[in-house]
């Protein structure tokens, strides 16, 4: 029998090591895999190249990650907010790396990592500073950049419902990042709020099939949890 | 001299954005269009973290963690809408599919290039998010900024000197002081919306400025 939920936060991380590429879903708070990253922090891989659209806010989630020193790179779109200080802290001191992408050639190049492509030509950027040193190329009449695809060894993502399968749903804007990332690392772990018997999940509406994902770990979330009670779930 | 003002300026936008219009309105002043859309015509907000369909803010204790807009804001979702992953959303903008974005602007360029996502200041973290994807991101790139900056100077230059986000990516501009089309034959006035003569206008501009055929 296939059981792909894990027992526990911390043994669904335990193997990630260090050096490790891990992408981490959620834009802003919404679909951001709190309980999973706590666990990564909490085990301690080192010298992580992190794939997120943004470079933590606040203390809490990613950027307890960069405060605590674990993170040698980050690839995103948008590092610098209002409550980003520990990765400009860290910035600023040359002791992080950025790779700073336009947020929809980051959506794509997640997307042909997990779709096998091996980079593609995108309007985005052209003539501009974050295009400089790629090769470009002229296709009726439009200016192009190549793009390469972002591969990692782990996603950590969150989404509503999983099953032993691996197969997710999502709630609302917090799905966002969460189906590209699945299927562009080699290890996808997924947060859900709550584990499904097989078959519960409307086959027409699963939005992340289960190939896509290797581990589910059930986390209980007070917003979640009510969404479960007002659906009558629970 | 009497300019329009910021809500005004958002006014003026929201008119000419049609019935079934697809559209995405950037974070910051271009987010004061939706105040103004005419309540008589359908027109589906899209944002980029994978909403169309966007309605309003929340009424207070109404909003929830998971229902946000690019700007990281609480919103509703109108019927009908609907929610997207990020690589559905972006392929909306680059493959053509909305009719119109609305951005701000630090500078726009006599031939439309457009800078508005860094200031080139040399100790600033960069930072783009989906600025460059929505430059290119739909049929027509209108552009709402104020006319000069704090200094009095244009903001309408001969060529850029912030970094460009887009190249030739400006369809019209919208300022406290007129509305610009940006066309093959250069820049063109199609009103003027502070108390101002065209001369006035042409010689706060510097870029050369045409008048609109009527």
């Amino acid at each position: 029998m296939i059981d792909k939920t894990f027992a526990s936060l911390q043994a669904a991380v335990a193997d990630i090591h260090d050096g490790a590429t891990v992408m981490i879903g959620g834009f802003g708070n919404a679909g951001m895999p709190a309980a999973l990253i706590d666990a990564l922090i909490d085990q301690g891989a080192r010298e992580l190249t992190i794939v997120n659209n943004n470079a933590g806010n606040g203390d809490t989630g990613l950027a307890a990650l960069i405060k605590a020193r674990q993170v040698r790179k980050i690839i995103c779109s948008f590092p610098r907010q209002a409550d980003s200080w520990h990765f400009d802290k860290l910035y600023r001191a040359g002791e992080i790396e950025l790779e700073l992408t336009p947020q929809g050639n980051l959506a794509e190049r997640i997307r042909a990592a997990g779709a096998g492509i091996g980079g593609f030509f995108t309007p985005t950027g052209y003539g501009t500073l974050l295009a400089e040193g790629k090769e470009t190329r002229l296709i009726d009449g439009r200016h192009y950049v190549l793009e390469a695809p972002i591969h990692a060894d782990f996603a950590l993502i969150k989404a509503l419902r999983g099953d032993r399968w691996g197969n997710l749903v999502y709630r609302m804007s917090a799905r966002n990042f969460g189906p590209i990332m699945a299927s562009a690392a080699k290890c996808t772990i997924a947060q859900v709020s709550e584990i499904v018997p097989l078959g519960a999940l409307d086959p027409e509406n699963i939005i992340t099939p289960g190939i896509f994902v290797q581990r589910v770990v059930l986390q209980n979330d007070v917003l979640q949890n009510d969404v479960l009670q007002s659906e009558g779930a629970k | 001299m009497k300019r329009f003002n910021r809500d005004q300026i958002a006014a003026r936008v929201a008119a000419d954005i049609p019935e079934g219009a697809y559209v995405n309105l950037g974070i910051g002043l271009p987010t004061k269009v939706a105040d103004y859309l005419p309540a008589d015509r359908e027109i589906f907000l899209h944002s980029e973290n994978g909403l169309l369909g966007m309605g309003p803010a929340p009424a207070p204790g109404e909003e929830d963690d998971d229902l946000i807009n690019a700007g990281k804001q609480p919103v509703t979702l109108l019927p009908g809408g609907s929610f997207f992953h990020h690589a559905d959303s972006f392929a909306m903008m680059r493959g053509g599919h909305l009719d119109i974005c609305v951005l701000g602007a630090f500078q726009v360029s006599a031939s439309g290039d457009l800078a508005n996502w860094h200031t080139g200041a040399p100790d600033a973290i960069p930072a783009v998010g989906g600025a460059m994807d929505l430059a290119l991101g739909a049929k027509q790139v209108f552009i709402m900024m104020e006319h000069q900056t704090k200094s009095g100077e244009s903001k309408i230059v001969p060529a850029c000197t912030y970094p460009i986000t887009a190249v030739g990516c400006v369809s019209r501009i919208y300022t406290d002081l007129a509305v610009i089309d940006v066309t093959a034959d250069g820049l063109v006035v199609r009103e003027i919306l502070a108390d101002i003569s065209f001369e006035t206008l042409q010689e706060i501009t510097v870029v050369p400025l045409k008048r609109m055929a009527s």
